[in-house]
């Protein structure tokens, strides 16, 4: 029976099926429910790295002793990792190697939009687009075999819309394939110099020999239409919106290998239609490829770089009827996320608003402390793009921005990143404050372990990265550690660390409030003899604290008790429930 | 048959994924070719959420579009009114009638909208607003929103209360299996 499955389950159970044995990878929106569904599976070793180069190299190194290894990412971690990709490129593999990648059009959870198709293209190795589960799971399967005839790693690209959405898929049982002999091999293997200027025509011979399969390749497929004067070149989850428009009106010519292009089934295809039309999100690489061959190619013009397609955008640009909702008049306020109840990263927030200080961020569930009413952040880069900046930015100011900034970064975030970045700071010695909120888990991505937190991402305990000692070793004498719960331990700490002239670190220490293993004291209540309205509560930005005919009103099913907000009113009107 | 579409919205946190895994659960039994679009990451800290459910013969796109939802399941009135655009003509709302106030309301920037079912109705949209989380509170517990929302919804579809209750065993943990259900009931006759 078929089973209904997340892309990126399906992806995960093409590893299973292929044999694959060994998973390392980053966790990242969408791309993360891969490796969390490959570790179900006993017969796979999988594990979260501590950044995405990490985990390319170890899927390397799995790969190099001869077994089928895969490593999983978002779009913007495959540019960490891109170091080791364009030279395994060259180096090829040993036992069939797969690069997952996940795009975020439409940016739901990334900052920014970049198409990865870029990297294949640049680093010269193939990709799969799947447009659901089912090719998912087929194209995984289908990457191992290429990856082996071809040696090289292949990419497995997908998408928010590919990846988070459940379709059918058909499973099949795993084979098991024998570990390939490991054979010294230095010529193939070392990349200096000497034998890289020979293994570079190798990877340009395999580009042609890739092209050859893009033209005979089942999955590059052309799907008849009635009306030909109009025909369709697409590929992901823009098939899908073209399908759901034109059923069988155009001819379609869909991609599931997207590097290399084929050059003479798009040729043979644009001249059996009328207006060629290329639907494609983001950049226009299918679009280019095909004006390089000097077909008349509209792609761009219509359907613009930004953001995700849908159904209506294809049948608004293609002519076809395009049904309408209601409208109603009233605005509806926007519900942009914001820090849960009782999150840990709420009281730092809120110390370092209030001693008006320049905070340089970085990425994780604390990005919010940018948003109103914390608005404590001004500037967002990348993963530890903070600790490095701070070191730049107070060098740049020649002290003046000393005792006045800081940066802030989450405990898995340093450990991709971050860390580095400190060394930096000790090494070359700016006068820099950075604060660690260490929330004991990878959270924006739904709670995946890490270094500091003692556990596997099988959920066994391992080995702990200390924090402290960590930092203490590379270099930093002042590290102090803080529970952001106590609002005046953060300010006289903050206000310790920004004032002494030499580099310092503040761990602030409290787990997520949604970790099942938290007990929370359970919701407060408010006073409202007491309550005068002055809506100091409101500072820290709650969704459980709301202004009801000038009162503060608590939310029972939202408030955990965390007592922030009791800390901030200077009338007693919050506190624990009185018993009845 | 032409493809039907579902779409349950909330606020991030409140238990959307459990009600498209219950109603993809269901429907994929039923021999439909089926697809689920969810929302993972960011906007489930509080943000407003969407999941799509997609039935029929054959599926293509995995999400909903303006004018295209047979059946909106909002688990708040104000989501309820945001994804009005994406309620097909003759389409049917059936929605949680708790307010949850947004940040900008929360903050004093924005006014939550009055009147909304009302405003809804004069729209002429098919609407049912009732207290699910009071019947949930009833149930056990303020999680199982989702059941209730359930229960009421299953009044639209064709398949037996039996169906329902085998698809409630699938999907929820066996300690909160007689809860669920307990709230599937109570929404079921709301």
């Amino acid at each position: 029976m078929k089973k209904l499955l997340l892309g990126n389950e399906a992806v995960a159970r093409g590893l299973y099926e292929a044999g694959c044995s060994f998973v390392s990878s980053y966790p990242g929106t969408p791309s993360t429910e891969i490796t969390e569904a490959a570790a179900k599976y006993d017969e796979i070793y999988a594990e979260w790295a501590p950044n995405e180069k990490v985990a390319m190299e170890a899927a390397f190194g799995a790969s190099f002793a001869g077994k089928r290894s895969f490593c999983g990412m978002k779009h913007v971690g495959l540019n960490v990792a891109a170091d080791p990709l364009f030279t395994i490129s060259y180096t090829g593999v040993n036992g069939g190697m797969i690069i997952g990648v996940a795009d975020d059009p439409g940016m739901h959870s990334s900052q920014n939009e970049q198409d990865s198709r870029h990297h294949a293209i640049a680093a010269k190795v193939p990709m799969l687009e799947p447009s659901d589960s089912e090719e998912a799971l087929e194209f995984t399967k289908l990457a191992y075999e290429l990856s082996e005839k071809y040696d090289t790693p292949v990419i497995m690209k997908m998408c928010t819309r590919v990846s988070h959405s459940q379709s059918l898929v058909e499973t099949g049982g795993r084979v098991e394939p024998e570990q390939k002999p490991y054979v010294k091999n230095i010529q193939k293997y070392v990349m200096m110099p000497g034998m890289a200027i020979k293994r570079h025509p190798v990877v340009e011979q395999r580009t042609l020999d890739l092209i050859q399969y893009a033209e005979t390749t089942p999955i590059n497929r052309i799907e008849e239409g009635s009306d030909k004067s109009v025909g369709i070149i697409t590929s992901s989850t823009s098939y899908q919106y073209v399908k759901e428009v034109l059923g069988d009106k155009h001819p379609v010519l869909k991609l599931g290998m997207v590097n290399p292009l084929p050059v003479e089934k798009i040729k043979k295809f644009a001249e059996s239609v009328g207006e060629l039309i290329v639907v494609e999100e983001l950049d226009p690489i299918i679009e280019n490829h095909c004006k390089t061959l000097g077909l008349k190619v509209k792609g761009k013009e219509l359907f613009g770089l930004l953001g995700e397609f849908s159904q209506n955008l294809v049948a608004e640009k293609l002519g076809e009827p395009v049904p309408e909702g209601y409208t109603l008049e009233d605005e509806i306020p926007v519900r942009p996320p914001v820090m849960c109840a009782g999150c840990p990263h709420r009281g730092l927030f809120y110390t370092l608003k209030k001693n008006n200080v320049t905070v340089l961020g970085d990425i994780g569930c604390y990005t919010l402390g940018a948003a109103a009413p914390l608005g404590a952040m001004e500037y967002t880069i990348c993963m530890g793009a903070s600790v490095s900046g701070i070191h730049g930015f107070n060098k740049a100011n020649g002290g003046k921005s000393d005792g006045k900034t800081v940066a802030v970064i989450g405990d898995s975030t340093f450990m991709h990143s971050g860390v580095t970045g400190l060394i930096n700071i000790a090494y070359n010695e700016s006068n820099s404050t950075v604060i660690i909120l260490d929330n004991s888990i990878t959270g924006m991505t739904g709670h995946q372990e890490n270094p500091t937190t003692g556990r596997n991402l099988k959920g066994d305990p391992c080995t702990k990265i200390d924090l402290e000692t960590l930092c203490r070793s590379v270099g930093i004498k002042r590290v102090r550690v803080v529970d952001p719960y106590n609002l005046k331990e953060c300010d006289d700490v903050l206000k310790e660390e920004l004032g002494v002239d030499e580099p310092s670190v503040i761990i602030a220490r409290r787990p997520c409030a949604l970790l099942k293993y938290v007990k929370h004291p359970g919701p407060i209540s408010c006073d409202s003899t007491k309550c005068v309205g002055c809506r100091s509560c409101m500072n820290i930005g709650c969704p459980a604290i709301s202004i009801v005919d000038k009162k503060a009103v608590i939310d029972n099913t939202l408030c955990t008790g965390c007592g922030v907000c009791e800390q901030l009113c200077k009338f007693g009107a919050l506190g624990a429930k009185k018993e009845a | 048959m032409e493809t039907k579409n579902i779409m349950i919205v909330g606020v991030g946190g409140q238990g959307t994924l459990l009600a498209s895994k219950l109603l993809g659960q269901l429907l994929s039994t039923k021999g439909y070719d089926v697809k689920v679009s969810e929302v993972h990451g960011m906007s489930q800290r509080g943000g407003n959420v969407v999941t799509y459910v997609r039935y029929g013969d054959h599926v293509y796109s995995p999400i909903i579009d303006k004018g295209e939802a047979d059946l909106i399941i909002s688990f708040e009135l104000l989501e309820a009114a945001r994804w009005t655009q994406y309620l097909k003509k003759g389409g049917r709302i059936v929605t949680n009638s708790q307010q949850v106030n947004p940040m900008p309301v929360i903050t004093g920037a924005k006014e939550y909208p009055a009147d909304l079912e009302k405003k809804m109705k004069d729209k002429g949209i098919n609407i049912d607003a009732f207290d699910a989380l009071a019947l949930a509170e009833e149930a056990g517990s303020s999680k199982a929103v989702n059941m209730v929302l359930m229960g009421k919804v299953s009044n639209y579809f064709d398949f037996s209360e039996e169906t329902w209750l085998e698809a409630i065993e699938h999907s929820v943990k066996e300690k909160f299996i007689d809860m669920n259900k307990k709230a599937f009931h109570l929404g079921r006759n709301a």
